[in-house]
């Protein structure tokens, strides 16, 4: 069976409390809900996120109280702008104080690609002149010991374990992911464990009939976990597009500390697995974010 | 005609910035519909890029709530990863960056991660995103925010992306590459910066704002252009294309 595991198998053997866990990282799409909710039901804690834009993922995490860091460049609800779990948290110490080191986009892909590459650091010419030096301590600044300029230097990041969600993978873990990609390459190379959860388990005649479309090889992936709307609310190119829906409610409910906790309780935590999450919401009601308009792509060539 | 929204009319002034040809990194919201309409009109030739790895040359087959949705993918020339699309920018090829702001002052620094600054946050905020890359990197920056007294401050409290720090050669000095704002549109007028001192200035008003009021909401004492101008408001064919992308105003409050 390869390393087809449960998510809940996958989260309690690759993910410790304590750990380093990039999320999130192709931005607004294949955000990996399933995961993140299973880790909420274990009760991790002590964890650091880490992540470009989790949307209300890294939100729901901080609020259910498994988080004591996050390294990361923007967290909310990107279309309804602030989370309110992670404002509890910072302003107020609810449910647990966080500590926060900011980044930008840029500057976690390049941390996150040194940890990849196995060096220190990466030099950029972001972050300069931003008070990003004041909240993350482990941002420095060097002249350039061959032309003279101003350099802001970036440490590695090495994350324990990077989860992400795909269209499909085999047995194996080889991975196939299209559409945004974000981060994603850059946080799997550089961390010790992958987590992969997918749409779709597929022969690995699939995999290898277009390798251009392999994000990352097998060998690489701890746990491969088969996980149908797994990303949900979030999109997955050629499968379902994002619930909008689901992120305003998301912002109206969770105002409140007790809003907050009536939500986990609905959402996550009264619900045993993401197969109980799709027959919550409902089939019929999730047909409604399937692809409507196809547009394949034209096969390639890779013969010789 | 006044049949249109402050927000349509903030679209129609950012569009106004993007000039044809150019390649413009495109934050969602405002900016979002600013390069839409742009594209529709005076800069056919315009290319998108989105910080998710995106590069478009047309707009997407449907109304766009974020840059990852489904639509803004099928029809891409380019889906790749988010280090190649910063990559772009570190390297000098954006012309320009839109980006919207919580609070921004006189000198065009903007916060987006802690009021109140670090050590007493009264409110944390999002954080940077791509922001802080974009204002720091772009060849021209365009701000999009709203005109109010708590936004518009002397001295921001935490620099999330910057602008031209404490104005004068402030930015060369830091050893930014990008040239730093060019305009910020707001929901009374459009200000720009001095060229030298790099302070902002008021350099139009919007039709039915008045200088009072701008000057009012402005933390500072607010200098104000040669000629001051009225903004033009949107055409019936610019207000057609809005409303094509935003269907149910959403991001322009209709």
């Amino acid at each position: 069976m390869g390393k087809i595991l449960s998510m809940n198998q996958a989260i309690e053997r690759f993910v410790n409390d304590g750990d380093c866990v990039a999320l999130g990282t192709a931005l607004e799409p294949l955000i990996p809900f399933s995961a993140g909710h299973e880790i909420i039901r274990q009760g991790k804690r002590d964890l650091t996120l880490i992540g470009p834009i989790s949307d209300i993922l890294f939100d729901q995490m901080v609020g259910a109280g498994c988080v004591s860091k996050m390294v990361m460049a923007w967290a909310g609800n990107v279309i309804m702008g602030v989370g309110y779990s992670l404002r509890r948290a910072v302003e107020k110490g609810i449910p647990r104080g966080i500590e926060i080191e900011d980044l930008t986009n840029f500057s976690i892909c390049l941390a996150l690609n040194a940890g990849a590459m196995g060096i220190p650091f990466f030099p950029t010419k972001t972050l300069l002149g931003t008070d990003m030096f004041q909240s993350n301590s482990r941002i420095k600044e060097m002249v350039c010991p061959y032309t003279g300029e101003r350099l802001a230097l970036v440490p590695a990041l090495v994350p324990d374990v990077a989860i992400i969600h795909a269209q499909r993978a085999d047995e194996e873990g080889n991975t196939h992911l299209w559409g945004s990609i974000g981060v994603s390459k850059e946080a799997c190379l550089a961390s010790d464990r992958v987590i992969v959860s997918v749409e779709e388990i597929v022969e690995r005649e699939v995999i290898v009939s277009d390798p251009n479309r392999t994000l990352i090889p097998g060998f690489l992936v701890s746990g491969v976990v088969h996980e149908p709307w797994g990303a949900h609310p979030s999109a997955v190119q050629g499968y379902y597009d994002r619930d909008h829906e689901h992120y305003m409610r998301y912002h109206k409910e969770t105002r409140t500390e007790k809003g907050f906790a009536r939500w986990l309780d609905q959402w996550i935590l009264s619900v045993q697995d993401r197969s109980k999450y799709i027959d919550k919401i409902g089939v019929g009601e999730l047909q409604r974010f399937r692809v409507a308009r196809s547009h394949e792509a034209m096969p390639v060539e890779y013969g010789y | 005609m006044t049949d249109y929204t402050k927000s349509e009319l903030m679209v129609v002034a950012g569009a106004r910035e993007i000039k044809d040809g150019e390649l413009v990194f495109v934050g969602m919201r405002l900016p979002l519909l600013a390069f839409q309409l742009a594209k529709a009109t005076h800069a056919p030739n315009a290319q998108g890029v989105f910080e998710n790895g995106v590069l478009r040359d047309r707009p997407a087959g449907k109304p766009l709530f974020t840059m990852g949705d489904a639509p803004c993918i099928e029809g891409a020339v380019w889906a790749t990863t988010m280090l190649d699309i910063m990559t772009l920018l570190q390297k000098g090829r954006v012309d320009l960056g839109f980006i919207g702001g919580a609070e921004i002052d006189r000198y065009g620094n903007l916060n987006t991660t802690y009021i109140g600054g670090r050590e007493r946050a009264e409110v944390r905020l999002p954080g940077s995103g791509g922001g802080s890359d974009i204002a720091s990197l772009a060849g021209r920056l365009v701000i999009v925010m709203n005109h109010e007294r708590r936004r518009f401050v002397e001295r921001v409290s935490y620099i999330t992306s910057p602008g031209y720090g404490e104005g004068g050669g402030w930015r060369e000095r830091t050893g930014l590459k990008g040239g730093g704002p060019v305009a910020v549109i707001t929901t009374l007028g459009v200000l720009r910066f001095d060229p030298e001192t790099k302070e902002m200035f008021l350099d139009s008003l919007h039709p039915g704002a008045s200088l009072g009021e701008v000057k009012d909401v402005t933390g500072w004492p607010l200098r104000v252009g040669a000629e001051l101008r009225e903004t033009p408001p949107p055409t019936r064919k610019e207000l057609e294309i809005i409303r094509k992308y935003d269907p149910n105003g959403f991001w322009t409050n209709r």
